[in-house]
Formats: C-alpha cells, sequence, structure tokens
C-alpha cells in the first residue's frame, strides 16, 4: 500500500471530510486556507480563500455544492465548492470549533470556544437555499458544557445533537429546545478531553477519541458505550470503516513531548481495530507527527490520514486487506 | 478497644434522666476537649497513623543545660555571652531562645538554662556534642532534651514485672511459595499505586494480589528472601506480609528517612537519612539506624557529618554510596562492615561492635566488597607515592583479619571487583595506563577463592585496547560474560573458568561480534542469558543459551531502561520506567524471548520481582531432578495443554458472544433506520434516501473565460 502524500498546507492538518460519492477530499489545517482534492489521485483542485487564523473543522453538503468551514478567526464560512467563492461569514465573538451540517443541509450546528470570558457554546444556524436570503442568526444556543466543545454532530434525524469535549464527558441535546437529554456515563465513559468524534455511515453508531489513550464506540440513540479500544497514545482522530468491520484510530504524543530523533518514538501509527473484537489488526505508519484527522472514503476502499507534519496521506487499500480474517 | 454503647443503653439512661431523644439534636453536642466520657473515640488509630503535627511551639527543639556556674546578676551578660557562644556554633538558636531563669529573692541565677534551636535535629546534635562539656573544672555541663525530662519523671519508681503476652501464632510469611502454579509475584509502582500481582504466564496476564494508593511514600523494596516489602514514609520504614493480604508487620521509627538496606538474610534492616543544616557551610547530619526486622527494635545507631560515612579515598562530592554498610558473610547476617579514612570497620552482628574493638587498618584504601559467600573481604588500595608503592589487591578473612592472598599490581589507575554469586571466583577488572600515561587499557585478574593458595590467573582480551562495557558472572557457574570494543556495535565475549579439557585455566567460548548491547542480565538459574542494548540502543534485547553458543531469540522493547529475570529464570520483565515521559509500562518475555504479554501504565516508576530464598533441595536432589526432567515435566505439559485448551475455548465463545451480541446492535438499528426513512426523505425535501439511490460518475468539461482583454495593436504600414 504505498500512499500518496499531498502537500499542499504548510501547517498541521486539523480535519479532513470526503463528500458523499467520495471523489473529493476536503482538508483543513492551520494554515488558513482549506484545500478540496481528487480523492483518486490527490491532485490538489484548489483552495478556499478567506479564512484569517487556524481552519478547524469543515463538512461538505450532500450535493457537493457548499461547504462550511469553523476557523479560529470567529467566523464560519459557506463557500462555493465549484467556484471557491465565499457566499457568507458567520461571526462570532470565539473562535470557531465544529461544523456539521444536518441531514437535509437545511441546518448547520457550530461550536464555539470559551474565549475572553464568553463560555463555549453549540450554536445552530439555518442554511438558507439561496446564500443571498441567508441571515446570520442562531435558531438555538446551547451553553453548559465547561471548556472546548470538540465535536457536535447531528444524531438520527437531526432531533439530536451529540457533544463532547474537553470536559471528557458525552452529551446528547435536543436540538429543537437545546434540553440536555443524556449524559455518558463518568465510570465507563472518557477520563480526559474527547478530541475527535465520527459517526458511522447510517449514522447509528460513532465512535469518539480521547487523550486518555482510548476511542470509545456508542449507540447514537441510547449513549450506550459499546466498545472500547485501547491504544498506547493519545488518541486524536477516529474513523469507521464503512465496508468492513474496522475502526481506525490515530493520535500521537503531543509536539511538546515528542523526541525529534526517533520517528518510533511518538508512534504516530494510524492503528486499525476490529470493530467488534476490539483487537488491533494492524497499523500505518509515515507521519513523522500526531495524526490529526483521519476519514474513510465512502466506498471504505481507501482513507486519508492529516498529520502535525502538515502531510495528507492517501491510502488506496491492497487486496490483502479486505480478506483480513480474525 | 472502643467501648461500645448500644442505642439501647442509650435510651434506657435518657429515660432514667426523664429525656426525650428525639428533641435532643445529637450533632449539637459538643464534648468538653479532653473528656471522652470513657467513650475511646474510633479515629484514635487513625490519628496515630498520622504523625505529631509539628508545631512551631513544639518543645523537642529545645535543650536544658545543667550544671551551670551560679552567678550574681553583674555576671549573668556574661554567663549568658558565653553560653550563647558556645551554643550557637552548633546550630541557630531562636530569637529569645536563650533564656537562663533567676532566683527572684536572690537574683542569682539557678545554674541551669533552656535553649531552643530552630530545628529538633540541631537540638539533638546540639546535646549530643555538648554532653560533658568542661566548661572548668567544678562545671561540666549535664544536658538533656526538654522532652526527656517529661518521659524520666513518668517512669514508676517501683517496679511491675512485665506483662508476658500469651503466645499467638503469626502468620505463614511464606504462604506465596506455595502457590498451586509454582507462580511468582511481582510489585509494581505507576502513579500513586502500589499493586502485587502473580505472574501467570499461562494465562498471559497478570492477576492482582494486592493493591492500595499512597501505600510508600518514595519507593518499595522487597526483602532479599522475599519475605518482607518495605515500605518508606516520612516518619519511618514499614514492612509488609503475610498469609493472603499484606499487612503491617513492623514499623521502624526513623524521621525522614531516605534510604533502606536489608541484610541478606533479612534478620536486620538499615536506614539512612541526611538532614539539611540549618548553617549551609556545615554539612549534612547523617543518622543510620540497625533495626532487627522481627522485634522492630533499634539495635545500633550511627550519627555523624555527611563527610564521616564519605566512603574510600575517593569519596566524592555527591555524597554517599550506598549501601555504606556492606553485609558479608552469606546469608547469617554475621558481618557487616564500611570503609572509612584508612580504614575498615568490620562490625558483628551479637554486639553489634567492632571486632576486636578496632577496625582494619588499611593505608589510603579505596574500595572493598564482600564474598557473597563466605566472610571474606576483599580489599583495593591504590598506588601510593607516585607509583613507588604498588596498588594491591587483597583478600582478608574475617574476623581473624588474616591476608589470605595479595596481589601487587602496577600502573594501575583503576580497579573494579565482582564476585561470583558462590564466591567461588572474584575478577578483578584493572584499567593500567600505557607507558605514555595518556590512556589505559583493561585486563582482568581472576581469582580461584575455594582452590589451594587461591591461584590467580591474568586475563588479557584478544584485543586489550578495547573498553569494557559490562562484565557479569553466570550465576552459580564458571562462565563470565563480557562487553568489550569501543564503537557503536561492540563485541561480546563469553569465557569458562574450566572447561572439559581445561580445568585450572580459564577458556573462551566464543565471541558475537558488533551486538547493539550496552549491558548484560544471566538468567539466576545460569545457562541463558540477555544481552540488552538500553538508553542509546533503544531497548534491543537479544535472548542468548551459553549452552549450546547460539542467538534463542532477538526482540526489543523500545525505549526499555530497566530489566529484570524472575528469581526462577523462566521469565523476564523488561520495563520503561518514567524517566522517559512516554512507552511507560512493561513487558514480560519467557526466557527464550518470546514476548507474553505487555501492560502499559503511565508515571510507571518500579518494576520488582518478588524474590525467592534459596531452595532447600540439596544438589544432588536438583541434579537428579534435571537428569529425570522428562518424568517431571509430563505432569506439567498435560496442565500447560488443559490450560491453552480452556483458552482457546473460552477465546471461541467470547468471539461468539460478542459477534452475536454486534448482530443484536445491528439488527435493531437496521429497523430503526427503516422505520426513519420517510422522515428523512422528508427532511431531504423529498430526494430519496441515501443508500438505495445509484449514481454514476460523468466526466463533464467546464470551461470557464477568466478574462477577456481587447487591445488595438498599431499597425506600422510605412515600416519596411
Amino acid at each position: 500500500m504505498r500512499p500518496i502524500l499531498m502537500k499542499g498546507h504548510e501547517r498541521p492538518l486539523t480535519f479532513l471530510r470526503y463528500n458523499r460519492e467520495g471523489d473529493l477530499l476536503f482538508s483543513c489545517a492551520k494554515d488558513h486556507t482549506p484545500t478540496v482534492w481528487f480523492a483518486d489521485n490527490g491532485e490538489r483542485l484548489g483552495t478556499y480563500r478567506g479564512h484569517n487564523g487556524a481552519v478547524w473543522c469543515c463538512d461538505v453538503s450532500r450535493d457537493s455544492t457548499r461547504l462550511i468551514t469553523g476557523s479560529a478567526d470567529q467566523t464560519v464560512k459557506l463557500w462555493d465548492v465549484q467556484t471557491g467563492a465565499q457566499l457568507y461569514s458567520f461571526n462570532f465573538d470565539s473562535p470557531a470549533r465544529a461544523v456539521e451540517f444536518s441531514v437535509g443541509d437545511k441546518l448547520a450546528v457550530i461550536t464555539t470556544d470559551p474565549f475572553m470570558g464568553n463560555p463555549s457554546t453549540i450554536q445552530v444556524k439555518q442554511i438558507a437555499k439561496d446564500s443571498s436570503q441567508q441571515t446570520s442568526e442562531s435558531v438555538l444556543t446551547i451553553k453548559g458544557p465547561q471548556g472546548r466543545i470538540n465535536r457536535a454532530v447531528w444524531g438520527p434525524l437531526n432531533k439530536t445533537i451529540i457533544s463532547g469535549g474537553e470536559d471528557a464527558v458525552l452529551r446528547i441535546w435536543d436540538s429543537e429546545t437545546g434540553k440536555l437529554l443524556k449524559e455518558a456515563d463518568q465510570e465507563s465513559g472518557h477520563q480526559k478531553t474527547i478530541t475527535s468524534l465520527s459517526k458511522s455511515a447510517d449514522g447509528s453508531h460513532f465512535l469518539t477519541g480521547s487523550l486518555d489513550k482510548t476511542a470509545k464506540l456508542w449507540d447514537a440513540r441510547t449513549l450506550t458505550l459499546l466498545k472500547t479500544y485501547a491504544s498506547e497514545r493519545p488518541v486524536n482522530a477516529v474513523a469507521i470503516s464503512p465496508l468492513l468491520d474496522h475502526v481506525v484510530i490515530g493520535g500521537g504524543q503531543e509536539a511538546s513531548h515528542v523526541t525529534t530523533t526517533d520517528r518510533r518514538a511518538g508512534k504516530f501509527e494510524a492503528k486499525f481495530f476490529h470493530k467488534i473484537l476490539q483487537e488491533e489488526i494492524g497499523g500505518v505508519k509515515g507521519h513523522f507527527g500526531p495524526i490529526n484527522s483521519l476519514a474513510f472514503n465512502p466506498d471504505g476502499r481507501s482513507f486519508s490520514s492529516g498529520g502535525e507534519d502538515g502531510y495528507v496521506r492517501l491510502h488506496h487499500f491492497d487486496p490483502d486487506y479486505f480478506n483480513i480474517k480474525m | 478497644m472502643a467501648e461500645v454503647v448500644s442505642m439501647e443503653d442509650i435510651e434506657a439512661q435518657a429515660k432514667i434522666f426523664g429525656i426525650d431523644l428525639s428533641s435532643v439534636d445529637l450533632d449539637s453536642i459538643t464534648v468538653p476537649p479532653g473528656e471522652d466520657f470513657g467513650i475511646k473515640s474510633d479515629d484514635e488509630e487513625v490519628l496515630q497513623e498520622e504523625d505529631p503535627p509539628e508545631y512551631e511551639a513544639g518543645f523537642g527543639n529545645i535543650i536544658v543545660v545543667d550544671n551551670l556556674p551560679v552567678v550574681p546578676p553583674e555576671k549573668f551578660e556574661k554567663l549568658e555571652g558565653v553560653v550563647r557562644k558556645i551554643y550557637s556554633q552548633i546550630g541557630v538558636i531562636k530569637e529569645g531562645g536563650l533564656w537562663m531563669p533567676v532566683n527572684p529573692e536572690t537574683k542569682k541565677t539557678l545554674g541551669y538554662c533552656f535553649i531552643e534551636y530552630s530545628t529538633p535535629q540541631e537540638a539533638e546534635l546540639a546535646r549530643e556534642k555538648t554532653h560533658g562539656y568542661k566548661l572548668d573544672k567544678s562545671h561540666i555541663f549535664a544536658v538533656n532534651m526538654f522532652d526527656d525530662f517529661e518521659k524520666y519523671m513518668k517512669v514508676p519508681d517501683e517496679w511491675t514485672p512485665a506483662e508476658i503476652t500469651p503466645y499467638t501464632p503469626g502468620e505463614n510469611l511464606q504462604q506465596w511459595l506455595t502457590d498451586e502454579k509454582a507462580r511468582d509475584q511481582f510489585a509494581i509502582r505507576a502513579g500513586t499505586f502500589t499493586e502485587v500481582f502473580w505472574n501467570d504466564a499461562r494465562q498471559l496476564m497478570p492477576e492482582l494480589v494486592y493493591h492500595r494508593q499512597y501505600w510508600t511514600d518514595s519507593f518499595v523494596q522487597w526483602s532479599p528472601l522475599g519475605t518482607y516489602l518495605a515500605t518508606v514514609h516520612r516518619q519511618g520504614a514499614a514492612v509488609w506480609g503475610g498469609a493472603t493480604t499484606f499487612n503491617r508487620l513492623m514499623r521502624f521509627a526513623h524521621p525522614q528517612v531516605k534510604l533502606i538496606d536489608f541484610s541478606p538474610g533479612e534478620k536486620y534492616l538499615i536506614t539512612y537519612s541526611s538532614h539539611e543544616p540549618s548553617n549551609p557551610r556545615d554539612t549534612h547530619r547523617v543518622v543510620l539506624n540497625i533495626f532487627d526486622v522481627r522485634t522492630g527494635k533499634v539495635m545500633r545507631d550511627f550519627k555523624g557529618n555527611a563527610d564521616e560515612f564519605l566512603t574510600g579515598g575517593s569519596g566524592g562530592v555527591s555524597g554517599i554510596s550506598w549501601p555504606i554498610f556492606r553485609w558479608g558473610g552469606g546469608r547469617d547476617d554475621k558481618y557487616f562492615a564500611r570503609i572509612g579514612k584508612n580504614m575498615i570497620s568490620v562490625y558483628e552482628t551479637e554486639t553489634f561492635t567492632l571486632i576486636d574493638k578496632k577496625s582494619l587498618k588499611v593505608e589510603n584504601v579505596m574500595d572493598f566488597s564482600w564474598s557473597p559467600a563466605d566472610p571474606i573481604l576483599a580489599l583495593f588500595v591504590p598506588e601510593l607515592g607516585g607509583g613507588n608503592q604498588p596498588a594491591r589487591v587483597s583478600l582478608v578473612q574475617i574476623p581473624g583479619k588474616e591476608e589470605l592472598r595479595q596481589k601487587n599490581l602496577f600502573s594501575v589507575s583503576d580497579c573494579k571487583m565482582y564476585w561470583q554469586s558462590n564466591g567461588e571466583y572474584l575478577a578483578v577488572k584493572v584499567d593500567r595506563y600505557t607507558k605514555t600515561k595518556k590512556s589505559t587499557y583493561t585486563g582482568f585478574e581472576l581469582f580461584r577463592i575455594k582452590e589451594r593458595d587461591i591461584p590467580i590467573e591474568v586475563l588479557e582480551l584478544d584485543n586489550k585496547n578495547d573498553k569494557i562495557v559490562a562484565f557479569a558472572w553466570e550465576p552459580k557457574g564458571h562462565r563470565f560474560a563480557v562487553i568489550h570494543g569501543d564503537g557503536p556495535r561492540p563485541d561480546v565475549s563469553f569465557y569458562s573458568m574450566k572447561t572439559a579439557n581445561n580445568t585450572g585455566r580459564v577458556s573462551k567460548l566464543t565471541t558475537l561480534k558488533a551486538k547493539q548491547a550496552n549491558a548484560l542480565y544471566w538468567s539466576p538459574a545460569g545457562r541463558f542469558i540477555v544481552l540488552a542494548g538500553l538508553k542509546g540502543f533503544n531497548g534491543q534485547l537479544e535472548f542468548y543459551n551459553v549452552d549450546e553458543l547460539e542467538t534463542m531469540a532477538t526482540g526489543e522493547h523500545f525505549m526499555a531502561t530497566d530489566i529484570e529475570w524472575d528469581p526462577t529464570g523462566r521469565y523476564l520483565a523488561t520495563s520503561v520506567t518514567s524517566v522517559h515521559e512516554m512507552e511507560n509500562g512493561f513487558y514480560i518475555w519467557s526466557f527464550n524471548g518470546k514476548l507474553l504479554y505487555r501492560i502499559p501504565k503511565d508515571h510507571f516508576f518500579q518494576f520488582l520481582w518478588r524474590p525467592r530464598p534459596p531452595s532447600l533441595l540439596s544438589a544432588e536432589k536438583e541434579e537428579e531432578i534435571s537428569r529425570n526432567l522428562r518424568k517431571y515435566s509430563k505432569k506439567y505439559e498435560a496442565e500447560d495443554q488443559d490450560v491453552s485448551l480452556q483458552l482457546s475455548e473460552q477465546d471461541r465463545k467470547k468471539r461468539k458472544m460478542l459477534q452475536e451480541e454486534w448482530e443484536g446492535w445491528v439488527s435493531k438499528w437496521k429497523q430503526l433506520h427503516e422505520e426513519e426513512r420517510d422522515l428523512r426523505v422528508q427532511l431531504r425535501d423529498g430526494e430519496a434516501s441515501d443508500e438505495e439511490e445509484e449514481y454514476e460518475a460523468k466526466e463533464v468539461e467546464v470551461e470557464e473565460v477568466l478574462d477577456v482583454t481587447e487591445e488595438v495593436v498599431a499597425f506600422d504600414l510605412d515600416q519596411e
């Protein structure tokens, strides 16, 4: 499995997202410019210029026409995927961390960091079909969790919002009223900051990664803990294979803790686990720095990883991979 | 123990007094301080566990100086000046901490005074140093700790016979050795927890025996025979052990204890502390206590300045080298010794005094070591007088102090002594200067202790300029291994003190070229050795069979810092301790280099196998067993098979269960997903839902006009 190295970012990668067809890959990095690539050969298609800070997260609409990005410059921007034109900019009074379109792309959930005395928030914005009609009002604002909310995603049928962040507690909120519906069990839940959250293809379950060196699989409706995958490193990124019963988790020591002499020292591997048996299947090495983001192609035949080293590595699986017997 | 007062009694009592208990808020009642109404508090035990809080106003730092001259008021100031001068040399006297009471009638002093120091250690030192100080002929100071007065006052005048407590059988402290599966235990310390596990290699995981948070303040240590686990606290040391759980067996009070050391037969425990002097010019003050482990009694204490306890001529500025007292003479715990300036002090444990009441005088002695089996001391004395008097290594028999053997060595820069574990051989690594004195080269002097007249043999490596990286004797064997070489990949050589056709001479067995190793770990049972590359080599391991002279396996434990064989030589533990921030945890390997299991642990400090006492079988019996090993092993092999069958069966079952459980989830999700389909389609404005809809890839060429510029180009007809 020879990876394709995609060098387009000058700073660490923060997020990767495939479109629904799996032909485009969107990448976000700390270098202000989200980039779109051909997911097949890694060719760079274009960039989205306009942010003035690290871009933390993005999402693409189902029809691949709109891109939404959240940035540390305290804005969330809507882009035309094809032309790269900025359609709208939501302004906040603190950095935006996570963004996601709802089913139907009519709503977007956005989280903002605690900043200058403002607490962290989860906000829901209406997304207009015609961007000239776009307004900036929030339909819903949720406050409560302490610290950053690193991820917020829509639950089944947009009825709930699932969030996780620095306080290590997963929560399910009612997306209409903003009421807290469920909290993950403190005992069995994560012990440290939840860094990432990735839904299964059908949205029925999701995987979370945490600095407590584990990734956990949850039922999206009941918030029941299904599985735990133990790693030796803090987990920064997780993804669920849409094709096989595999999950991949990545991470590594924080950059400041890493000795620069030996790339083995940080164990910057993307590790594959069997989703059901929770056993380690194998690892993909290569990044010279922690892995910050992972994404499976929707066809499950390739995946990409984005690292602190500024590279996106695009891996097409060998035929052997599909014959792994456990 | 606490008298138990039942609620019924209280109610009955209340009735007598006519009190309606329900109208009394029990929590609002405060008992007068110091009064317990005969009911002992349950908290008492807890309070005793913690040490008495150190109040500024404690009396531990006050001494009473008696036998001072009685002086009239005119001379009061002068006397006070004299006393202050004497006592401020020892430590810092608190402001207003010198009080000399006067007789209110005669205005004369009473002949004693109180001095308050800033620390109890200083007070203790002052008492020690000035008790018996002669101010003049008729005034010899009698100095006591203020606290001691109270203690001595309490001593009853009449003798009462000591109470004899009836004998209660103790726990079987060796219980762990009777494990049916013959497993070994180990202790680990990670974070704030100290845990003891069985190494269950068959199940490929450890089994918890006992764990406890904040068990120790700094470290834990097994006693040499494994009976006790020692913990170290601010107040002193404690030993733990027992049949099933770890109970505290004994406490050894020694405030601020830093280091501990057991005697080889674990009869005695030496504790050490050093105290920061209040005057920075002074050296640290050192206190050593020798306890009897079973009774907890202090057998002897040593106090003094740190420089008195520096070892050997070189000493070193960094302080003492531990252990200060080295135990000799095998497991009898008969003798212990320490090195001082130009002498070695050997004590015996019958009386805890010097043998023959005097130390062994050895001019300029640098280093010494005990034979692990016999009361024999090996000493090293460096060259003196610029090479006129050669350096020497000598063997001294204790308690006779007679020299058994001596060897003079020339142009020596340093010597190091390595005893074989049975005390049969002594290897002395000698670093000699070359003729130019600019560099050194190394050779070995090999002593055969058990042979007549102790023959000495000189061994030089094939390339005598090679640096020696490590040296190790095979435990209970005749062989030794040396890592030598200068480059990044040194060589490893094996030698034997006797071979079949050459019993009297050392001969080389083999040399392994270019190994990534810098440390040697022989199996405690001999025969196998692990060549380890720690630190710079990132944890390379090579498992080598010295009988067959072949490598059994190689492995790696990345960043490994510590390696320890289990006491039987069946398993090896490699660990990464918290000197590294990452990778913390330990691996367990089989003796032949198979990785059995890995346990990651953050903030990992210690991994310690529980030692075993020596086998009770005689050498002949052991040999017989190893001859008929097949007969014995059958039973265990069958057991192993059972376990592995059981494990794979369990594994299969578990997998099946997990799979079924998962399928349950999936079918539930599928159903919900179906049910929600219409709603989802609705959310997508009628667009059919995800998976059922097909799409095809089309190539679309899009031309975009970026810019159009029209320009009038001047055309000059007249050109040409």
